[in-house]
């Protein structure tokens, strides 16, 4: 799994910081079919999280109409310097994680 | 542009010129009860109304597999006044949900930024639900156009 | 010569029919579009596509350049080297190769595109197995490379040695095929601009591979895109890596050749 994460490297205390985020993975909706007219099997990633200082500061369900290689973008706080970490699961519960640290002054 | 109907899609997705015969009825598309009762569920006996809610999604798409949404509640988004949860819905889509967003006063702003799939073309619905418990709604009518050239695999 | 195009009526099956008087295809040498006229796949698509493949962090093409580049210096094969062992930025350095090629190999007399190169160096200097076509592992390596020639022109060389494919090549599209009768020329030379159903008739430069198409939901070939093309025509693709496919990757570079290279682009 290839993922890219957009983080500021450093942001004042109380600022609202923007956070991108990108992930391959096909999404595979489960509503496709083959060349043999077979179903393919739904497999996504369900839950995408991140935690910082401590907190979920931001937590997504994607459901089959997310399209493929999901990006996600959002904010939160800059509270301490440190680690966020991000946080994928697919639908059989297998996590993929990244970090990313932040300074904050 | 002409809004594509299903029952024109299956016929395009033939790609130019060659005929589809579905055999199997699958359900492409939910129904607008299956929309109600998606929104019963996550907010079970609420009301909403429109307002608050920002949603952007380009008025025309050319493909459906990867449309970009932005959604921004108007909130302070402090301990005291803040948007717990923003979710997508889908009237056309063979499943209602598209995404459930969980927030607080960490967020900051309440903004978010995906890209989504869409069926066909609809009013795409974003709720936003309030600490305080009301609920606040934001649409998006989006056309969706379906390529040419297809690719069958 | 004459030409006459009388053109892209669409009927209801979604049938685009050329009628056609006069013949083509005598030798080309001069662009058949204006270089005032070139436009790259990217002038036909959407605002909002067209932001995407501008946005360096949100193209999701950039997965695979970051993939190939994490491949680039991962060691591989009985050898156990890198393609960093041999390429640096100093020494035979991949900046603008890609915009050389196709290209004819040496030591074979072969034209070869990227996809090949990066097997040969495989198979020559690290004794590793080939990757197969369309592999993920293999766009991922076609698409970091590419990348490495983003905002230069094509260069590849079409005398010489090479000559005899871009020749090739250029039968190749200006053949007729499939049960259309359509030849590359007839939607891309004749028609770009007009309308296909919902979509705008490009230029068909290949410009913009390995490209992520939000139709395949991936990144993909030109290879992928030429075997669409064949079938959009009701012809037989051809396989993946055919020589008739390079030979015409050769005449699509020099017919695109005031362009530059886009690797990652982003496509409907």
């Amino acid at each position: 799994m290839t993922v890219r994460l957009s983080v500021p490297q450093s942001a004042k205390r109380g600022d609202v910081i923007e956070i991108k985020t990108l992930i391959s993975h096909q999404m595979e909706s489960g509503f496709r079919r083959d060349a043999f007219g077979e179903v393919i099997p739904r497999d996504i990633l369900k839950e995408f999280r991140c935690v910082y200082d401590g907190q979920t500061v931001f937590r997504a369900e994607l459901f089959p109409a997310i399209s493929a290689n999901p990006f996600i973008t959002f904010h939160t706080v800059a509270t301490v310097s440190g680690e966020l970490e991000f946080v994928w699961t697919d639908q059989n519960g297998v996590v993929t994680r990244e970090t990313a640290s932040i300074e904050v002054t | 542009m002409s809004m594509i109907t299903p029952d024109r899609r299956g016929f395009v997705l033939g790609g130019a010129g060659a005929l589809v015969v579905q055999l199997v009825p699958i359900p492409l598309r939910a129904e607008p009860e299956d929309l109600e009762r998606a929104v019963r569920e996550s907010f079970p006996g609420k009301t909403y109304q429109e307002g608050r809610v920002t949603l952007k999604i380009p008025v025309l798409s050319e493909n459906g597999n990867s449309v970009p949404l932005d959604v921004e509640v108007d909130s302070p988004m402090t301990d005291e006044d803040h948007v717990t949860s923003i979710q997508i819905f889908s009237p056309e889509n063979p499943l209602p949900n598209i995404a459930k967003f969980y927030l607080g006063p960490r967020a900051g702003r309440a903004r978010v930024a995906t890209r989504i799939r869409l069926a066909d073309s609809q009013r795409v619905l974003a709720l936003a639900e309030m600490n305080d418990g009301t609920l606040w709604a934001g649409y998006a009518k989006v056309i969706v156009t379906i390529a040419a050239c297809i690719d069958l695999g | 010569m004459t030409l006459r195009a009388v053109i892209a009526s669409l009927i209801g099956a979604g049938v685009l029919v050329f009628t056609i008087t006069g013949v083509v295809a005598q030798s080309p040498t001069e662009r058949a579009i204006d270089d005032a006229d070139l436009k790259s796949g990217y002038d036909f698509q959407s605002e909002d596509t067209r932001a995407l493949q501008d946005d360096d962090f949100a193209n999701p093409g950039f997965l695979w350049v970051d993939k190939g580049a994490a491949l680039f210096s991962e060691k591989a094969g009985k050898n156990d080297r890198a393609c960093t062992t041999c390429h640096t930025d100093t020494v035979r350095s991949i900046k603008g190769a890609a915009a050389r090629y196709p290209s004819v190999d040496e030591k074979t007399g072969q034209l070869i595109n990227i996809e090949q190169r990066i097997n040969l160096c495989r198979e020559r200097h690290q004794q590793a197995e080939p990757l197969s076509y369309e592999s993920e592992d293999l766009l991922a390596m076609t698409a970091y490379v590419a990348h490495q020639s983003r905002g230069q022109p094509f260069n590849a060389k079409t005398d010489g040695t090479a000559q005899s494919h871009f020749e090739a090549g250029r039968d190749y599209y200006y053949a007729r095929k499939g049960q259309m009768n359509l030849a590359c020329h007839h939607c891309h030379e004749w028609n770009w601009g007009q309308m296909l159903r919902g979509d705008r008739l490009s230029q068909g430069h290949g410009n913009g591979y390995p490209a992520y198409r939000f139709e395949w939901q991936t990144i993909g070939s030109l290879h992928r895109r030429l075997r669409n093309c064949d079938k959009g025509v009701r012809a037989e693709p051809l396989p993946f890596g055919a020589q008739e496919y390079v030979d015409l990757e050769l005449y699509l570079a020099w017919r695109a050749s005031r362009l530059t290279l886009e690797t990652p682009s982003v496509r409907r």
